[in-house]
């Protein structure tokens, strides 16, 4: 980033920490960005004359007579359609090889929108996993995390889905990605021939990890840019949000904050708000979807990270191993979709509601049967039936490598039902019993 | 008392939305100031004061703001503008209409009225001259949406006052003087349809406020039948998130037996509160036969807003409320998520540095929620008439533990507990209020026994009772063949459950979504569980236990089926004479 002239140059530093950096300065805006050494950095506290910095990039070898200079202005990116098909850094510069991007410059991480501005979402998003579009189905405008364990395949499941969603625009912001990981979602993009409606912004596990604090507010200005200037369906993918707020907790570490639960700064909830709530859907045609992960250590919800992610996202899903036919599925229990109310049984069958209901709570006798059978007690009839059921519902619905449309789901669903139980049994309202149910 | 110049400042330090303001005169704690930052006022409140040095929390970003940057104080705390035109608006966290914003996104210090000066009300007067009056009392109404909006003296009057003149029927905008008071001293007081009043402090202008006794119908069975809730009253609903928190809330919204509903949207999602601004227009008042929305205020601060009007924003809800209550109306008040308020509470105390209670929240916090829900109540207004503000927050407790903070204090200050079980939501079992855990103080009081007793049925309490009787020895059945074992246990162990269960399918369970299971009057709810009572009465005789669960299914799904007819409806006794044909086979003659 280009320097103004006659800028004024600081060369005293009076503090130095692990990610901050103190210094007498005057004229200075809150959040604007300062270079030190040429390295990026960013005002986070002002107190009288004393301004300190949050150096992106970390102090190490950072002399107390290191240069500074103040940019007057706060991080931001610049726009236009020339971003389309390009991979940046945190900082919003290529690494592609490719030129700098010439667009109007846009301040990241601005207002939000006035809530009776949006436009309640009512766009289905298919993408053919039954696990998702029976059970927790996706529309535009919603913000939704993969809730896996760091050995589950999050990542390549949201390139499936992302791939499959047809979105006019497709933004990667990846935070502690690693190069596999990195290279993984560039070869699966190009070889899908949609290279030139991706945009990634990226901050790899070799990037220092404040960095990766610039990532989703790069991603969603250039997605309100597609997303507003242009009326286009974004959808916004963000992996791996843990790693965001890892990020978070080290710097409010390092400015002496009092830690709330799991040393998470107390303000998490609101940071990571602001983040997702980014997602829209506008009266125009445009929308932001997001898709985000949020890792887990040891499928624990109940940590601040996954908790305050989970009240502030629509729903979240779950991958899990079914060990009973050896492939990754979509825990219907544990997954949800809150927007899916929008759409099923209207934009869907009408049947919609009722076979997916009905599906989970059948699957939920057979979890009963199976505790009976590692308990040692004899099963019923009717066990025995639920869990020929929830095999097949695994193997041909929840598991991940399915691939077809939403209404051969629903006939999927009761050609299960007819073939395990009687109607009487399964409790769906009567006029669906009758036009559906498998003669 | 003469006049004072306003003091003024000079901002010396940013940390976030908490600055640092040298000041050159007397500030007042809670006292409203403006940044004045370029063109535009940024608006904050004084939190401490120290020496010559006011803290002040932002209501807006900080962003770009500089030393020397020039504050003004404003002499008031932060208020609201009370006055005809508040329903149907949709508000920020501090009373500004977003409606009237321009773009589509929100733009610091836009800050829009929230009334409006223009349009004429129909004034109707209801004091004349030479009435002695006081403050709170009503001099005139205005239909507002077809509630009566009462114009009342000024709740910030002092004292006495005599009525020298009030204007005859006719239309006037909310400025137009439309009476004009006499003070002790024979000074003139001239007042206009408006008044203001600051949020933190409670309006107490009515007579007394007794123990409320009258049921709050909502709609869900499970709320009214077992805990029920009543007009006046506190409640609260903790959930781990997917729980149904807010579904419920929606819910008891549309449905329940108001004047006015008031929401607060609290740092919750923004889709949330689309989705109440898209269905509110479109849902038919079967009270007023006109549209929800015409008697909903909806106060949004969503969670990407800033933090800092998120505290103010229940307050703003709750002195609304007040104002409506005032006018002897029923007003219901929710506020989804009371916890977002507390951690903003968190948020603002840790940046000031204080020392921190448990898991970092502010020591106070208890207090501070405690003299919040005191604010509602059922009360005996000066003039002898009943107004209410029930009240029924959310509480989203961290990782779903309920011993944290916020839901432990809420405990101790709301009277019904609706606690939302992750288990009942993992099986779908929805509305997730879990029959055991939950309770509801009011049924205990005598005044709301007789109540039910006058006005659902002689035995209804007693027949509420023995439901919750039920559901525990189901439990217990239930656990008892989890432990021994279907064959381990005698047959009647499974019939108990059974018959639980049939409780939980019929009348606990209820779906949102299904136009007309949703909403289930008082009568019908009477109808169902004299019913599901006969069933549980009723001696069956089973040749093994494996018997029963396919026959209680049955009965289940008849039952159902009812739920989803038309109360006493061709379809609905068709099921039920079925029901009937299917208790015979297994009764014990």
């Amino acid at each position: 980033m280009e320097t103004k002239a006659f800028q004024k140059i600081y060369t005293k530093i009076t503090q130095i920490t692990k990610a901050t950096c103190s210094l007498n300065a005057e004229g200075v805006g809150y959040e604007e960005l300062a270079s030190v050494n040429g390295r990026l950095a960013q005002v986070v506290k002002i107190q009288g004359k004393s301004v300190t910095l949050q150096v992106f990039a970390g102090t190490e070898g950072i002399p107390s007579n290191a240069e500074v200079t103040f940019y007057g202005r706060p991080p931001s990116l610049k726009v236009s359609d020339d971003l389309a098909g390009r991979f940046f850094n945190s900082f919003g510069m290529p690494i592609d090889g490719g030129p700098e991007v010439e667009g109007e410059e846009r301040e990241i991480g601005g207002p939000s929108v006035n809530p009776v501005r949006r436009k309640q979402p009512s766009e289905l998003i298919a993408t053919g996993i039954a696990g998702i579009d029976l059970n927790n189905t996706l529309v535009t405008g919603q913000k939704i995390p993969f809730f896996a364990d760091p050995d589950q395949p999050f990542n390549q499941v949201m390139a499936m889905v992302a791939l499959r969603a047809k979105a006019d625009k497709i933004i990667l912001g990846g935070m502690g990605l690693t190069n596999d990981d990195y290279l993984y979602f560039k070869n699966v993009f190009d070889n899908a021939g949609a290279l030139d409606r991706i945009i990634s912004f990226v901050n790899t596990t070799e990037d220092p990890p404040v960095e990766r604090l610039l990532v989703p507010d790069m991603a969603l200005t250039a997605a309100e840019y597609f997303a507003v200037d242009k009326n286009e369906n974004v959808l916004v993918l963000l992996t791996d949000m843990t790693l965001f707020a890892d990020a978070l907790s080290i710097v409010s570490n390092r400015m002496d904050q009092i830690p709330s639960k799991d040393s998470m700064p107390g303000s998490l909830y609101s940071d990571l708000a602001k983040i997702y709530e980014k997602a829209v859907q506008f009266p125009e045609g445009g929308s932001i979807t997001i898709i985000a992960v949020t890792t887990l250590s040891g499928g624990d919800i109940t940590h601040a990270i996954p908790d305050n992610t989970g009240y502030i996202t629509e729903g979240q899903l779950f991958l899990r191993r079914d060990t009973e036919i050896g492939k990754v599925v979509i825990d219907p229990f544990r997954s949800l979709s809150r927007l899916k109310q929008l759409v099923i049984g209207t934009k869907t069958r009408e049947d919609h509601p009722q076979v997916m209901n009905t599906a989970v709570r059948l699957y939920a006798d057979a979890a009963n049967a199976r505790t009976k059978l590692e308990n040692g007690f004899d099963l019923t009839d009717y066990d025995e039936r639920t869990l020929n059921f929830a095999r097949e519902y695994s193997e041909k619905l929840l598991a991940i490598d399915v691939n077809i449309d939403t209404d051969t789901m629903m006939d999927t669903g009761w050609e299960l039902f007819a073939t395990h139980f009687k109607p009487e049994e399964v409790g769906i309202r009567e006029e669906f019993v009758e036009k559906y149910w498998p003669k | 008392m003469k006049e004072e110049k306003l003091t003024k400042g000079k901002v010396a330090g940013v940390i976030a939305n908490l600055v640092m303001v040298d000041v050159d005169g007397p500030v007042s704690q809670n006292e409203i100031c403006y940044i004045k930052l370029e063109d535009v006022k940024l608006m904050a409140e004084v939190i401490k004061v120290l020496d010559k040095s006011a803290y002040i929390q932002v209501f807006e970003s900080t962003r770009g703001l500089r030393i020397g940057t020039e504050v003004e104080f404003s002499k008031s705390m932060l208020e609201v503008t009370l006055g005809p035109g508040i329903l149907s608006r949709n508000y920020d966290g501090l009373q500004h209409d977003l409606d009237k914003m321009d773009g589509v996104f929100l733009k610091r210090g836009d800050y829009t009225s929230a009334l409006d000066s223009e349009k004429k009300w129909s004034f109707k007067p209801l004091a004349k001259e030479g009435d002695s009056v006081t403050a709170g009392d009503w001099l005139g109404e205005v239909n507002e949406n077809e509630q009566p909006h009462k114009i009342m003296v000024p709740f910030k009057l002092e004292g006495k006052f005599k009525v020298k003149s009030v204007v005859d029927k006719g239309e006037y905008t909310i400025n137009d003087t439309i009476a004009v008071l006499l003070d002790s001293k024979e000074k003139e007081v001239a007042i206009t349809m408006v008044q203001k009043w600051p949020v933190k402090v409670p309006i107490k202008n009515f007579k007394n406020k007794p123990r409320p006794f009258k049921l709050l119908e909502t709609g869900v069975r499970t709320m009214d039948t077992l805990n029920p809730i009543v007009e006046g009253g506190t409640g609260f609903i903790p959930g781990p998130f997917g729980s149904g928190k807010t579904v419920l809330q929606h819910a008891i919204s549309k449905q329940a037996e108001a004047d006015i509903v008031i929401v607060a949207a609290c740092g919750e999602r923004a889709n949330e509160v689309v989705e109440i601004f898209a269905e509110f227009p479109e849902i038919d008042d079967p009270r007023t036969g006109r549209k929800l929305m015409e008697r909903t205020t909806i106060i949004a601060n969503t969670s990407n807003m800033p933090v800092a009007a998120r505290e103010a924003s229940v307050y703003t809800a709750m002195t609304l409320a007040e104002y409506y209550r005032s006018m002897g109306l029923r007003v219901l008040l929710l506020a989804d998520s009371t916890s977002r308020w507390a951690q903003a509470l968190r948020e603002m105390s840790n940046r000031m540095e204080e020392l921190p209670g448990p898991d970092a929240f502010p020591m106070d916090l208890p207090a501070i929620i405690s003299n919040f829900y005191s604010r509602a109540g059922f009360v005996y207004l000066n003039n002898g008439k009943t107004g209410s503000i029930t009240f029924i927050g959310t509480v989203s407790p961290a990782g779903g533990n309920l011993k944290e903070p916020v839901t432990e204090s809420t405990k101790k200050a709301a009277r019904c507990f609706y606690a939302l079980s992750q288990q009942r939501a993992d099986s779908k079992r929805y509305p997730a209020i879990d029959p055991i855990d939950s309770y509801s103080k009011y049924i205990e009081y005598p005044e709301l026994q007789e109540y039910l007793k006058e006005n659902v049925g002689e035995d209804w309490v007693d027949n509420v009772m023995m439901v919750k009787n039920i559901q525990i020895r189901g439990k217990e059945a239930s656990e008892q063949i989890n432990i021994l074992g279907d064959d381990g246990v005698p047959v009647n162990y499974h019939v108990d459950f059974w018959k639980s269960e049939v409780i939980d399918f019929v009348i606990l369970q209820q779906d949102a979504f299904d136009p007309i299971d949703q909403s289930c009057p008082i009568h019908r709810q009477k109808y169902m569980l004299e019913k599901v009572l006969e069933v549980y009465k009723t001696e069956f005789e089973f040749g093994s236990f494996e018997e029963v669960n396919p026959y209680f299914k049955r009965i289940i799904n008849e039952f159902k089926q009812m739920n989803y007819s038309e109360f006493e409806s061709e379809g609905f006794k068709r099921h039920e004479k079925e029901l009937h044909t299917i208790i015979d086979e297994k009764k014990t003659a």
